[in-house]
């Protein structure tokens, strides 16, 4: 079972469980961002508050498998007081993860590109890698919130 | 001396030892195989049929006068006669149409004998419990006809809701409805449905995807007038489906693909479409598949069908009655609670686990089952889910597959718990 204990950390297990920020934000003027996964039915609604440049406040709602919650939640968790330059670093610096190769986080004498000492509970997320079909799950929340992000004024 | 409907004669690991797949091993447990609903596992027979036809006689069908030629058009009408067989066509092969997929069937269906039969004032009569692809194709043709489209309800304890049947006969010229469903395994009355449309004055579709492969299929005795269903599900390779009509229905029925093989003559100035079913096959045709599909209703027969209904209705029995004293309703089965008029495709919800996390798991036990809403959406929906994980059965299954199963589920329920 060591693979699925590499998908399923005792972090995602918790953030799937009690996921945090869940809810939502009076919009206008939080900005209200749908994404959806048509093939598995995930679906997240995102509420963003953004002032002087910081994300001041986020809430969620929706389904979803584990993964994709789990995802949601810990991202929320991440970018949540950052600044809107710093959470798309972190949006990319997390779909980096989602295309190491797994022999790279596995290998010592290969180094990962991503830093994972640098992405703090994220790291939890980079067993997802090794089943191809689920780094969609995972990718939902970012996708979306990238999205929310590229709408702001 | 053993002949295919004696059920004595029936062993289901003969079945298996014909399977190759099945000697897969995956994360180090053999293959447990439960998404026969999805696409079935094929003997060594349909895919032999098919390397021989490639290897020794691969040529194009209905052209050249070459002995292989000849060959190959054998083989693919042979296949036309084994599959009229297989379901009784009264008039023979002219009555079988090739197609791609049960979906394409569906296209055919709607796009040609609906767009010439149906328009606005006539009603689609389908229900909540369908696959898209009998779905689908009905809104695509209102698009172009303004022909309604209308659902029967489906009951609490997933049957067709058939108390206002009559009335939803309304001004219907069509009713389309699945032979068993692909996500709760319901069975449905097709004869009965078959007598009232026709009291009713309309013709009857169904979609045999499911049904065909584990229950005998009469038109004849069911007395339909369409039956359309494909051949992986059924043993068979991928790329080759069926469309019958009777042959009074098919002869007036307009050209649906246009091209080569489905002509008479070609001019400058138009066409004149060819007769029977070539009409409908319009290209070189899915060839090797056909043989495929030959060579598995040849197989299916040797085992007999009666014995497959046997097997998979005892499988079933067996699997729902473990699911409830297992898990005690913390897997809930989406599909009638027993196994009368059923089949074996169970659908399960798992409390508080998502589907796709259910089938994560089960994957790491090698069983192989599908998370989703299964192309039926309406259906999903009329239940408040947005997926659920199904295990089907096929001839190959065992007992032993419902325990893997069960194991593997109850390691779901222990870890998301």
């Amino acid at each position: 079972m060591s693979n699925l204990e590499d998908l399923y950390r005792e972090i995602i297990l918790d953030h799937y469980r009690s996921p945090r920020n869940r809810g939502e934000l009076a919009s206008p003027p939080a900005i209200r961002v749908e994404g959806f996964n048509p093939l598995c039915g995930d679906e997240i609604v995102l509420y963003l508050d953004v002032n002087d440049g910081v994300v001041t406040d986020l809430k969620m709602t929706g389904h979803g498998c584990s993964i994709s919650q789990a995802s949601a939640s810990l991202m929320g968790a991440a970018v949540k007081g950052q600044t809107v330059e710093k959470a798309r670093a972190t949006i990319l610096t997390f779909k980096q993860l989602m295309t190491d190769h797994e022999s790279t986080l596995e290998h010592d004498g290969e180094p990962a590109k991503v830093d994972l000492r640098s992405i703090g509970e994220l790291a939890a997320l980079q067993g997802v890698v090794k089943f191809p079909v689920r780094i969609k799950c995972a990718m939902l929340a970012w996708n979306t919130l990238s999205q929310g992000i590229d709408e702001l004024p | 001396m053993a002949s295919g409907d004696d059920v004595t004669s029936f062993d289901p690991r003969r079945v298996r030892a014909d399977i190759p797949q099945l000697n897969r091993v995956i994360n180090d447990r053999s293959i447990t195989y439960l998404d026969t609903a999805s696409t079935s596992l094929q003997p060594r027979a349909v895919l032999e049929a098919m390397t021989r036809y490639y290897e020794l006689r691969h040529a194009n069908v209905h052209r050249a006068v070459y002995q292989t030629a000849e060959e190959a058009t054998a083989a693919y009408e042979g296949a036309r006669d084994a599959v009229a067989g297989f379901i009784n066509a009264p008039g023979g092969s002219g009555e079988i149409v090739f197609t791609k997929n049960v979906t394409e069937s569906f296209n055919l269906l709607a796009k040609s004998w609906g767009a010439a039969n149906l328009g606005p004032g006539d009603v689609v009569l389908v229900s909540e419990m369908e696959h898209h692809a009998n779905i689908v194709p009905w809104f695509q043709l209102r698009e172009t006809t303004g022909v309604e489209v209308r659902f029967i309800p489906v009951t609490d304890d997933f049957r067709l809701d058939l108390s206002d049947i009559d009335a939803l006969m309304k001004d219907v010229k069509l009713l389309s409805v699945t032979g068993m469903s692909n996500v709760l395994g319901t069975i449905t009355p097709v004869r009965e449905l078959a007598r009232l449309a026709h009291r009713h004055g309309a013709l009857i579709a169904v979609d045999g995807a499911q049904s065909v492969a584990h229950a005998p299929t009469d038109v004849v005795d069911l007395d339909v007038d369409f039956l359309l269903f494909t051949g992986h599900k059924m043993l068979g390779p991928t790329g080759i489906g069926v469309f019958w009509t009777r042959e009074a229905i098919l002869a007036d029925m307009p050209p649906f693909l246009g091209g080569g093989g489905m002509i008479a003559d070609v001019r400058t100035d138009g066409y004149t479409p060819a007769s029977g079913p070539t009409r409908f096959e319009a290209g070189t045709p899915p060839i090797a598949e056909a043989v495929g599909l030959g060579a598995a209703v040849r197989y299916l027969e040797g085992l007999g069908m009666a014995n497959i209904v046997f097997h998979e209705h005892a499988l079933t029995g067996d699997a729902l009655t473990r699911l409830e004293l297992e898990f005690q309703g913390r897997v809930r089965i989406i599909g009638p609670p027993d196994t009368t008029a059923r089949g074996g495709v169970i659908s399960l919800d798992v409390d508080g686990v998502h589907p796709h996390d259910v089938a994560q798991v089960l994957d790491q036990f090698g069983v192989c089952v599908r998370p989703g809403h299964h192309c039926a959406k309406p259906l999903m929906r009329r239940f408040g889910l947005a997926a659920t994980v199904r295990a089907s059965f096929g001839p190959y299954s065992l007992a032993g597959d419902t325990d893997v199963l069960i194991e593997g589920l109850a390691h779901a329920v222990k870890m998301f718990g």
